[in-house]
């Protein structure tokens, strides 16, 4: 029992100082740190009062509380890995319509600038 | 749709290159010499070799992408500088040489009668074939699209493709850079969106590169992405950028 309460104490707390230390930082945004916190915390109150997790097993009926944890922590983490793959998938589409517009925008450079100083060997032929 | 009278359209071809050094100056001299008054653009998508160069010194217009995107990015690119330009119809050409020039005012022609023509390889000319799961996907493609465009299409993978001024505002927007996204979804995408699909009968040429290579599991993973790339297609919410899905709500 000593041992589960020291072991959460530790993991909340390193979260948690490391989370404030990325936001200082700038290295964080708030809107993924808050999740971040919060799952912090409720692993603070989990080592600090273990009767909160035997009686939510207790409520759901599982008979080893070390489960529901269990379960719980993989479910949370697979939905922040589908959450992560939806941000990745919306960055690359917006990267791709940035490179595309790139692409456009250097061309319209290149004519303009071949109109205004033709021959001018700076942007025709670096392929 | 085409006024009255001799229709005279501009037209665009677009080229989607990538590391094809070899056969696009060919590919471009041919498409100019062939259709006196078409531009030619040709976007080189991220390539390492001297694409860009080799293009330019054809006589094509050359859109050179920051790293490679894959066709469909490529193609949309395309696709809005035909809309900005004020071209009246955009064909997209493979650079590689295995679609040929020649057909391209056959193309263009069919889009009397509607707004995306696409040159299919098996439809009496030529003697392309696949045998085998290939087979089947491509049936399988073939059988949906004619479905959904009600009229008769055999070969939907086929990158030979014209497109009037209302197709090309479709595909400015929409034209996925997933895989067989550039071609079927597209169609998809293309005829949700209400314009009109045929195809005309085209040869093709073997690749100038020739790169066959064709062994029973590609070709049953093939069928796989093809059905998971159409079943999707049908399911999908338009427009299908991810842009416009909900904000994060985890």
């Amino acid at each position: 029992m000593r041992a589960n309460y020291f072991l959460g104490l530790i993991g909340a707390l390193i979260t948690l100082t490391l989370l404030f230390e990325l936001m200082r930082r700038r290295r964080l945004r708030e809107k993924y740190a808050v999740f971040w916190v919060v799952v912090a915390i409720a692993t603070l109150v989990i080592a600090v009062f273990p009767e909160t997790l035997t009686a939510a097993a207790d409520l759901v009926g599982v008979q080893v509380p070390a489960n529901l944890l269990f379960f719980g922590a993989s479910m949370l983490l697979l939905g922040v890995s589908i959450h992560q793959s939806y941000e990745l998938g919306r960055l690359e589409e917006r990267t791709r319509t940035l490179a595309e517009e790139v692409g456009l925008l250097r061309l319209e450079v290149e004519t303009h600038h071949t109109v205004a100083h033709p021959g001018h060997p700076a942007l025709a032929d670096d392929a | 749709m085409p006024p009255a009278g001799p229709w005279n359209p501009r037209v665009l071809a677009v080229v989607p290159a990538f590391n094809e050094e070899e056969s696009v100056g060919r590919t471009v001299e041919e498409l100019i010499s062939v259709n006196p008054g078409v531009d030619v653009l040709v976007v080189d998508d991220g390539s390492g070799d001297r694409t860009a160069a080799v293009a330019r010194r054809a006589g094509a217009t050359v859109c050179q992408l920051p790293y490679n995107l894959g066709v469909g990015g490529a193609m949309r690119a395309g696709y809005r500088y035909a809309l900005r330009h004020g071209y009246d119809v955009a064909v997209q050409v493979d650079a590689d040489g295995q679609h040929d020039p020649t057909y391209l005012k056959a193309l263009v022609d069919e889009l009397d009668a509607a707004d995306i023509v696409v040159g299919a390889r098996f439809a009496g000319k030529g003697d392309y074939r696949a045998r085998g799961p290939r087979r089947w996907a491509m049936r399988l493609l073939a059988f949906t699209l004619t479905r959904l465009a009600h009229h008769r299409m055999t070969d939907v993978t086929s990158g030979f493709r014209a497109a009037n001024r209302r197709a090309i505002a479709v595909f400015a927007d929409h034209y996925p850079a997933e895989y067989l996204g550039d071609t079927v979804e597209s169609l998809v995408i293309a005829i949700r969106s209400g314009c009109t699909v045929r195809q005309v009968p085209v040869s093709m040429r073997i690749r100038a590169g020739g790169r066959a290579s064709q062994t029973p599991a590609k070709a049953a993973l093939y069928l796989v992405r093809a059905v998971v790339a159409l079943g999707l297609a049908l399911v999908r919410s338009y427009p299908s950028t991810m842009e416009n899905l909900g904000e994060e709500d985890l």
